[in-house]
């Protein structure tokens, strides 16, 4: 826009299309040049439709009332998503009074029942069986970063090296394909491969070992919901990475060859400060959505391992609110982790800013 | 383009002459026009490391799906030969399909989630297409309250309860719309859409707006036309979605009638129960056996992903990170 200077300023305003930021970005003497080489009236609102108006300008150059009409349409277009968000979104959220209430589905409903303050969380923080089941879920998922966040990074370095478009697009057509499963369909994946009838059992059985059946062993479960999580999403991980290394300027590995960088070290001192970004950003993503294990992946194998060792806070809430009927302490424990989630991904981004890297928003 | 570098090469002293002669035919082939001059030729090893990696990758992927299909195309003596799982074909059979299929559970969750996949990616995709091009001008009426107004959902949800609460507070329960309504739209995927329509060429816009072409006839000819692979990919994307559903199914839906498919799967897999009617006479009298009619459920969970994500593959990655980074 800039260098263009005055003639396309000119040519746009006339065409009635500048945006209004980028129209108001232009330094001042560009605007007064061609505002007043154009000998219409003063500060011409011309927005698309080109309307005329004699009211007090905006500083988009146009009134609200005019800018209303002109895009209502538009407007218009949003109602059906706003009215989807407003509806299972915004609403549920008032419904969250349950967390202060001693909440009666039946007779009372959410207007009827006696509001109790804080009693539901008190309950909570007195149970001791609400810290085992967060102490579990902060383990499951301690135990998916350090296992699976590696995996996608490595798969892409690996990848980026081939050279061939056509093994490429075949070996990611593989590894993203697993993402499109269920989970159902991964868990009985699972189920077939290493249960107590699987293929590995199987084989085990045929050699003459004892057959064993990991998908029930509670000890083992952490690592077991981790290879699933690998095997599901691992590969399409790689994307975010794939896209990141093919931005990266291929100038500074000529130049860190001819000055005789071997490739590990173009790895070392290139590819992986040019990574560092987007690891930073999505850890930063994980470590605040650290107590959104997957909800269903879990659940389905709760009746198989037990509740003890497969208990993360999602199913807690399930089971003490719609299985077990006790609305209010679900309902403020729901409250708990959402207000952990949004300090954790706080406090991440925090450490992000000081480690020097920008986070999810940026430090403004 | 391989021949001028080539001479290029050949007519320079070549750094280092010795791995000139002694290049092997693969290390001949592999010397592509993409490789840059400066990079050196992969050592064997390398290769080896390499070759052997995406190996183990695919491998770890395909195997337990190979072993899924084989079996659910096997007969009963095949499965009983092989004490369970069928690694090696012997002989293929679609019994197990044609029991499925002939009507009974499995025939109705199938068909409550194609019903479901369809007439909730249609339903989706209207909304989020819309609200993505009412949302596509910066300068637009109320768009920074609107656009925040969907952001701030990402970061926080209203929780499970509250939403079970809601859905079956307004008698969704046991409704198909059940499955749909609390799921139907995803802010990211609204983004993605709205990244893309941003970037259409604004000429073309005024262009049919001089033209006399108002905001509907813009959004269906001008900047759907356009965005078709974004439109492919986002399609996919719901579409997954409702064909994976499960805990919605679970939570609101009693009637076993309405069971999408991934509900028949765990209860036959993962539960070892078999729905009323999922299994004929055929399996109950041994003449097909219930592992290879359990695997061709997961077969038919499988398929219609499997068939359709390839073919939106090369757009992944634009649909991924294009859309989503603009505020």
């Amino acid at each position: 826009m800039k260098p263009r200077a005055t003639v396309a300023t000119d040519a746009e305003r006339t065409e009635g299309r500048t945006a209004v930021p980028s129209g108001e970005d232009n330094s001042d003497e560009d605007g007064a040049r061609a505002r007043s080489r154009a000998s219409g009236p003063p500060a011409r609102p011309s927005k698309r439709r080109g309307k005329k108006t004699k009211a007090p300008f905006e500083p988009g150059g146009i009134t609200r009332r005019l800018r209303f009409r002109r895009d209502r349409t538009l407007i218009l277009m949003t109602v059906p998503a706003m009215v989807l968000l407003l509806v299972f979104n915004y609403i549920p959220l008032l419904g969250n009074v349950v967390a202060f209430q001693d909440y009666d589905v039946y007779d009372l409903g959410i207007t009827g029942s006696p509001f109790v303050g804080f009693d539901n969380f008190t309950r909570i923080f007195e149970d001791h069986r609400f810290w085992e089941v967060l102490l579990n879920t902060l383990v499951i998922f301690l135990t998916q970063l350090i296992l699976f966040f590696p995996i996608p990074i490595a798969i892409a370095l690996l990848l980026n090296t081939i050279m061939s478009a056509r093994v490429r697009a075949w070996v990611q057509a593989i590894v993203y394909l697993p993402h499109f499963f269920s989970w159902v369909l991964v868990v009985t994946v699972f189920q077939q491969m290493f249960g107590g009838a699987g293929l590995v059992a199987q084989w085990l059985r045929e050699h003459g070992h004892e057959g064993f059946d990991l998908m029930t062993n509670p000890g083992f479960f952490k690592f077991l919901v981790t290879s699933q999580a690998i095997w599901k999403d691992a590969g399409w991980g790689v994307i975010v990475f794939l896209a990141a290394l093919a931005a990266v300027n291929t100038d500074l590995y000529e130049a860190a060859a001819v000055d005789g960088a071997g490739r590990w070290r173009r790895m070392w001192h290139v590819t992986l400060p040019a990574l560092r970004p987007v690891i930073a950003l999505l850890l930063v993503l994980r470590v605040g959505s650290a107590l959104n294990l997957d909800f269903e992946q879990i659940l389905l194998q709760r009746d198989q391992v037990g509740a003890g060792a497969s208990e993360i806070l999602d199913t807690y809430i399930w089971w003490t609110g719609i299985k077990t009927g006790d609305f209010g302490y679900a309902a403020a424990a729901g409250i708990f982790k959402g207000l952990f989630s949004v300090a954790m991904v706080l406090g991440a981004n925090k450490v992000a800013h000081m480690m020097g890297e920008q986070g999810v928003y940026s430090k403004k | 383009m391989t021949t001028l570098l080539d001479t290029e090469k050949d007519g320079r002293p070549s750094a280092r002459p010795t791995a000139e002669r002694t290049r092997t035919p693969l290390q001949r082939a592999l010397r592509t026009e993409h490789r840059p001059v400066w990079e050196e030729e992969p050592t064997k090893a390398g290769l080896a490391f390499k070759g052997v990696g995406l190996f183990a990758i695919c491998a770890v992927i395909l195997v337990p799906i190979w072993v899924v299909v084989v079996t659910s195309l096997s007969d009963t003596k095949a499965i009983n030969e092989a004490g369970g799982l069928v690694v090696w074909p012997k002989t293929v059979t679609f019994v197990a399909y044609t029991e499925l299929l002939s009507g009974g559970a499995v025939t109705r969750a199938a068909l409550v989630s194609i019903g479901l996949t369809v007439v909730g990616t249609v339903f989706s995709m209207v909304i989020s297409v819309l609200c993505a091009y009412g949302l596509s001008r910066k300068d637009s009426f109320a768009h920074r309250p609107l656009l925040m107004t969907m952001m701030a959902t990402m970061f926080f949800g209203a929780g499970l309860i509250p939403t079970y609460l809601l859905v079956t507070g307004i008698g969704l329960s046991d409704s198909y719309w059940s499955m749909i309504l609390p799921s139907a739209i995803s802010v990211f995927n609204i983004l993605v859409l709205r990244g893309f329509f941003m970037d259409t060429a604004p000429e073309l816009i005024d262009a049919a707006r001089i033209d006399g072409a108002g905001e509907w006839r813009i959004l269906l000819q001008i900047i759907m036309p356009l965005s078709r692979a974004v439109i492919a990919v986002i399609s996919l994307f719901y579409a997954v979605g409702y064909w994976s559903q499960w805990f919605n199914a679970m939570l609101y839906i009693q009637d076993s009638d309405k069971y999408p498919l991934q509900m028949i799967l765990r209860q036959l897999v993962l539960q070892h129960q078999v729905p009323p009617g999922a299994m004929g006479a055929a399996v109950s009298s041994g003449q097909i056996n219930s592992l290879s009619v359990q695997m061709a459920v997961m077969v038919l969970a499988l398929i219609p992903v499997a068939v359709l994500s390839p073919f939106v593959q090369k757009h992944f990655q634009k649909g991924m990170l294009t859309g989503a980074v603009k505020g």
